[in-house]
């Protein structure tokens, strides 16, 4: 039995504009996805701001109501056993947010334990673990307003694993950290597995879904365009190139044409001091760098550069086109188990 | 077990938070002193010592009052504000019982603005502090108090599901001070208020408080604070689901 099932899942939410003549809207948040999580394994939803993250996540953690399809997490429906599942599983999301301020850390986790339910026996030995495990020891009766970021992201690991939970949703944990307080929570997560627990992992860092995941599912606009191991997904790209373009002032129907080429498989542009770089990903074997500056003239070109693709590439390669193309359906079901 | 050691190690702790927040601190200190000093002015144009206690305790209990219905609101939202309220609502506890900690740490606050106010009356403007049955009047305080904590628990739960509600604690709080015949007596106000005060508890509850301390026969006031008490409890607990599953549907539980 799968750890966590999602199988045509959806969700739309309602939006309202105007004040006076209002006008309500449905936003498609999450489009029909599946995908399954084996016990024990680290599953990583990696994807953009908007792509669809919290929003699977907060119906998997009995949050949000599906507007359609079935999650089920240790085989239990999300929505008919909602108490049960509650019970079982974890929940961690990234920020400042979700800690008593005014409350110790210390204070914090007591006030959880009573609330998740652990034995009044056990609660001063598993708190006292768990402040180990994340590094709070010695700071533990302090009010949590004066801990920094990452030290209240380690609070959230902590209070997240209380309970001794089978499954845990992290939900973008390492948001906002500075590398080492990232570094940190990173590893505390990659003790997690070592520990027997099944962990489903939302970012938008390529890096650190390589680094902890088993398997990644890319998300996007709604959609999973791929799933696989971190391999899989770099396999995609291996074989073509990048061609990295610094132009000053380029325009949006320039940046069209070049996506319009053939055998151009992603655009992106990024913003470098006064300057932009196109960033070109082209397929295996193609020769393009003539065909991109044709479509950029009457732009000033600077440097043009060519480079193998990374892990990265791979990501924005799949986060800015449709899902339709056939290439990230492939990588799909290669690594789907 | 669990659930009444769950009650009271959660009712410490939100007893500490509202103890720590200098607002809200300073609030409660200089509120009861207010009402009291107002219920004075109003009153002292009766000749018997006793319209000034009827008066004092009456804003004893509005600073009781004051502070349940203003912050059952406040605290629901400032939950949504600190993030923890999805956090509260993935809690494998049933969720009313998750909350009536908060609102009866609320509600115990007003027994420090029953006792200040009373202090502030006897020491500023000499009023007498005479109580006829001690044991009655501190039993009327505890059923007050978790009445309160019961009508708290009804408002937040629904505060859960209209996160603009919480605005309407501050609504609710002028008028049960009239209605509940806090600084009146409830024979004065219009027949048609009086069902209206039937079914609140303060009515009740301060009609305990008063019997008990002029030494009249406060039992059936005290029960029947009680008794509403109860039904607001259970009244929060069957729609609090409802209130749940709605929130979840609408997405609005992260909303603040």
């Amino acid at each position: 039995m799968a750890a966590i099932e999602a199988a045509d899942l959806r969700r739309t939410y309602k939006t309202h504009t105007g004040t006076v003549r209002r006008r309500s809207k449905e936003i498609e948040a999450v489009r029909g996805i599946s995908f399954s999580v084996e016990p024990g394994e680290l599953f990583g939803l990696l994807g953009p701001n908007g792509a669809g993250k919290t929003t699977t996540i907060k119906m998997l953690i009995t949050l949000l109501i599906p507007t359609g399809g079935s999650a089920r997490v240790l085989g239990l429906d999300v929505v008919r056993d909602a108490d049960e599942v509650r019970r079982r599983i974890g929940y961690v999301f990234g920020g400042e947010r979700g800690v008593y301020e005014r409350l110790s850390g210390y204070d914090n986790l007591r006030y959880f334990a009573e609330l998740y339910g652990v034995p009044a026996r056990e609660q001063k030995r598993r708190i006292e673990e768990l402040l180990e495990l994340v590094g709070l020891k010695d700071r533990e009766h302090e009010r949590a307003e004066g801990y920094s970021r990452g030290m209240k992201q380690r609070l959230h690991v902590a209070r997240g694993l209380l309970h001794d939970p089978d499954v845990l949703f992290l939900d973008e944990p390492t948001i906002g950290l500075d590398p080492v307080g990232a570094r940190d929570v990173r590893s505390t997560i990659a003790s997690l597995t070592a520990a027997g627990k099944t962990v489903l992992l939302t970012t938008h860092y390529m890096f650190e879904a390589d680094a902890l995941c088993d398997r990644i599912a890319v998300i996007t606009q709604g959609n999973i365009v791929a799933e696989g191991t971190p391999e899989d997904l770099k396999r995609g790209v291996a074989d073509g190139t990048v061609i990295e373009v610094e132009v000053y002032g380029v325009a949006d129907e320039n940046v069209q044409r070049v996506r319009a080429i053939g055998g151009v498989t992603a655009v992106a542009v990024e913003e470098r001091e006064q300057a932009q770089v196109l960033v070109v990903q082209t397929g295996p074997g193609a020769e393009l760098t003539q065909a991109i500056l044709g479509c950029l003239n009457g732009s000033d070109i600077g440097r043009i550069s060519h480079r193998e693709p990374t892990l990265e590439d791979a990501y924005v390669a799949l986060v800015s086109e449709p899902s339709e193309t056939t290439g990230r359906h492939a990588v799909r079901q290669a690594s789907t188990p | 077990m669990s659930t009444f050691r769950f009650v009271r190690v959660s009712w410490l702790l939100q007893f500490k938070m509202i103890m720590r927040s200098p607002f809200d601190g300073f609030g409660n200190v200089l509120y009861p002193l207010f009402f009291a000093t107002t219920a004075f002015f109003v009153f002292r144009a009766g000749t018997s010592p006793r319209t000034l206690i009827y008066a004092s305790l009456g804003a004893a209990v509005m600073g009781m009052w004051s502070s349940v219905s203003t912050s059952a609101g406040s605290a629901m939202q400032r939950e949504r504000w600190w993030g923890t309220l999805e956090l509260l609502v993935t809690a494998p506890r049933h969720f009313a019982l998750v909350l009536f900690p908060s609102t009866l740490g609320l509600a115990s606050v007003g027994i420090y603005n029953l006792v200040a106010t009373l202090l502030w009356g006897r020491f500023a403007f000499g009023i007498p502090l005479t109580i006829e049955h001690p044991l009655e009047f501190g039993l009327s305080v505890v059923a007050t108090v978790l009445a309160f904590a019961g009508l708290g628990l009804l408002f937040a739960v629904s505060f859960v599901r209209f996160r603009a509600a919480w605005v309407l604690g501050n609504f609710f709080e002028y008028p049960v001070w009239l209605i509940c015949g806090f600084l009146v007596p409830l024979a004065l106000l219009p027949r048609w208020v009086h069902p209206i005060a039937w079914v609140l508890a303060p009515t009740w509850g301060m009609n305990a408080i008063r019997e008990s301390a002029l030494g009249g026969t406060p039992l059936p006031d005290l029960l029947l604070c009680l008794g509403l008490g109860t039904v607001y409890v259970v009244g929060a607990v069957l729609v609090t689901n409802r209130v749940l599953d709605d929130a979840r549907a609408r997405g609005s539980l992260s909303l603040t």
